[in-house]
């Protein structure tokens, strides 16, 4: 399967993005993205907490961390779709914070969902049409009568079928929106977000479910996007595409920034690890429950402190931690 | 049985002010329920609206039947929004909730003696057909052939009522075919991803509410032009009746409302002659004239439960969304 794949051409990361050194919360040169002080909470959790966070214009940022890390909440936050219960952010320099979610759309920041949203019932061209922006037959009156936004209309059609031919969805632009495969749906709600020619494209969990052709072609529009002078911030687990295409990497663990840097740099972040994979990183959980000999230990793990550790221990110690 | 009889009732159902009332109330529904995705179970309420408006425009406010029609609709896009603004930003099933409940306390209003003169509480409002007859156009005398024949009040009703319903089917259609109606059938489907596209999902659907509320409260006015307005009309049943017509044609159709509620109307004819004809002639004898009266609104129940289940995109639906149907 994999070897059917041309591996795509190694395209240039974007660097020199941050002012001093790579920690979280780091100044960047040009951020589009400035948040300060945002806390969310859900009753006694505190989903989200960032003292400082800057995104990096121009370039693509992803943001990684556990399930519960509160990747997905600050997403929300930024776009307009969740309320925070203290601080701001600015976008573009323009304050932002509390801002209803369409306002933020309508300023150049459009985001795509985790479970993907394609509007099932319309065709994919009509769900095209409707990602554009400023357009004279959504208002009411002007509606009642084709001539006032017939020639619109038709431009932005040309428009929608330029991109679907790109996202390779031309062929099936009549069809339901629901007719779709879980792939082609994420990459019609990618295209769907560049008819409204977004400054920022934040993608939650883009890869999240696609077959890994697919995901292939999903990488390639992402970086075409940031060649197209669009800034992108995604929410990704896996880490080989995160080092494959991220310029910047955001790590964050429950509801904190934990680690900033580039890609290479963070993934030997110990806190990263730590955040990321958990303790116990060494050992191999089948030796730990005497279900096989050390022997037969995963060669990456460590059988011998496998074997000396007790179940107990591990359980005493995870059960501390969620003190 | 008479057959040429039940026949002749049943043709002339086609075009009768009740027909043209529903179908009217049957589209303003398919814009809330059809094309929104807005759960609106008060649609009686917004029919009773209308015709109140317009019995009390003339009575009380002596004003001429076409400003007393307008009073009308004016009053019906008032309560929707009055209903949207607290309601349209929670999620959809609330919206069924709060609409059913408004309606019943709209028609316990209306029917309360508190108001009794200006809205005759049990009694309804009668008498107010004096302006609307003086302004006919029709000379005196009887017109038609075959089962369509109306002296000139029912003609004048007829025709007011067919150039209501035309208005109202170009408007919905020419709206629906719009990138407007794009933007509503998107937030039918899900109206985040609608939001993130930077559409004000909540004016959309408050705008819809207030254009399919008018429209059905322009069913109301057309239902209580030939007659009288009767509490006992506008009550929640008149709401499912509504909701078997709209789903009965399809509900995000634009002739779907009309094909169903002309369906309903001559079904309900056809029992309403055949089954007490049937009890008559001795061939069902185990059912009292009364009841067989009752038992067509059972088969309109039953008729709706089956719709839903086997053609929930009703007749005139596209095919291809029965596949897709959630």
């Amino acid at each position: 399967m994999s070897s059917d794949i041309t591996p795509p051409v190694e395209r240039p990361k974007t660097t020199g993005l941050h002012v001093g050194e790579a920690a979280p919360g780091v100044a960047k040169t040009d951020p589009i993205i400035v948040v300060d002080g945002v806390r969310r909470t859900f009753g006694g959790l505190t989903a989200v907490n960032v003292d400082h966070l800057e995104i990096p214009r121009g370039a693509i940022t992803a943001l990684i961390g556990p399930n519960g890390a509160g990747k997905t909440t600050l997403f929300n936050l930024l776009t307009g779709f969740d309320r925070p219960d203290a601080g701001s952010w600015t976008f573009d320099g323009k304050s932002i914070s509390g801002m209803p979610a369409f306002k933020v759309a309508r300023l150049g920041q459009v985001r795509t969902f985790q479970l993907t949203k394609a509007l099932g019932l319309l065709t994919v061209l009509e769900n095209m049409k409707l990602g554009a922006k400023h357009q004279i037959g959504e208002r009411f009156w002007q509606s009642l009568f084709p001539f006032f936004w017939r020639r619109q209309e038709l431009e932005i059609e040309d428009r929608a079928v330029g991109i679907l031919k790109k996202f390779k969805l031309d062929a099936k632009s009549e069809d339901f929106a629901a007719s779709l495969s879980g792939g082609q749906r994420k990459l019609l709600e990618m295209a769907r977000a560049l008819m409204s020619e977004p400054q920022l494209v934040m993608l939650d969990e883009p890869m999240a479910g696609v077959n890994p052709a697919l995901t292939q072609s999903l990488l390639e529009h992402i970086l075409d996007l940031k060649d197209e002078g669009m800034t992108v911030l995604f929410v990704e687990h896996d880490m080989h595409m995160v080092r494959h295409i991220a310029d910047w990497v955001i790590v964050m663990a429950e509801g904190r920034v934990v680690a900033e840097g580039d890609p290479i740099t963070v993934m030997r972040n110990p806190a990263v690890i730590d955040a990321y994979l958990g303790a116990h990183q060494e050992l191999d959980l089948g030796v730990v429950t005497g279900r096989y000999e050390a022997e037969d230990a995963d060669p990456t793990t460590d059988a011998l402190a496998s074997d000396t550790v007790e179940v107990s221990d591990i359980e005493e110690e995870a059960s501390e931690e969620s003190k | 049985m008479d057959w040429i009889q039940i026949l002749n009732n049943s043709a002339s159902s086609i075009i009768s002010p009740a027909t043209l009332a529903y179908a009217l109330a049957a589209l303003g529904l398919a814009v809330h329920f059809g094309y929104a995705g807005l759960l609106n179970m008060g649609i009686a309420g917004f029919m009773a609206l209308g015709a109140y408006g317009y019995a009390i425009g003339i009575l009380t406010f002596n004003l001429p039947w076409w400003a007393a029609a307008l009073l009308g609709l004016a009053a019906s896009a008032v309560f929707a929004l009055i209903l949207g603004i607290p309601t349209l930003r929670l999620r959809g099933d609330y919206l069924a909730i709060v609409t059913i409940a408004a309606a019943e306390v709209l028609r316990l209003l209306f029917l309360t003696t508190t108001f009794d003169e200006v809205t005759g509480s049990a009694d309804g409002l009668s008498g107010y057909h004096g302006s609307f007859r003086a302004s006919n156009p029709i000379p005196e005398g009887t017109y038609g052939f075959g089962p369509f024949m109306y002296n000139e009040i029912g003609w004048w009703v007829r025709i007011l009522g067919i150039i209501a319903l035309i208005l109202a089917a170009v408007t919905v259609w020419r709206l629906m075919s719009s990138p407007w109606g794009r933007v509503l059938k998107g937030i039918r489907e899900d109206e985040d991803a609608v939001r993130a596209l930077g559409k004000n999902v909540f004016s959309y659907k408050l705008t819809a509410l207030v254009v399919g509320g008018v429209i059905a409260a322009a069913g109301g006015i057309v239902y209580a032009l030939p007659s009288a307005v009767n509490p006992g009309v506008y009550v929640t049943s008149l709401t499912f009746f509504v909701y078997t017509a709209l789903l009965l044609g399809g509900a995000a159709t634009v002739f779907g409302p009309l094909v169903g509620s002309l369906i309903f109307w001559v079904l309900q004819t056809v029992l309403g002659n055949v089954l007490p004809a049937a009890v008559d002639a001795g061939l069902l004898p185990f059912m009292s004239n009364i009841q067989a009266q009752t038992l067509r609104f059972i088969l309109v129940g039953i008729a709706l439960m089956l719709i839903v289940i086997f053609r929930p995109q009703g007749i005139l639906g596209n095919k291809k969304e029965l596949t897709f149907v959630k």
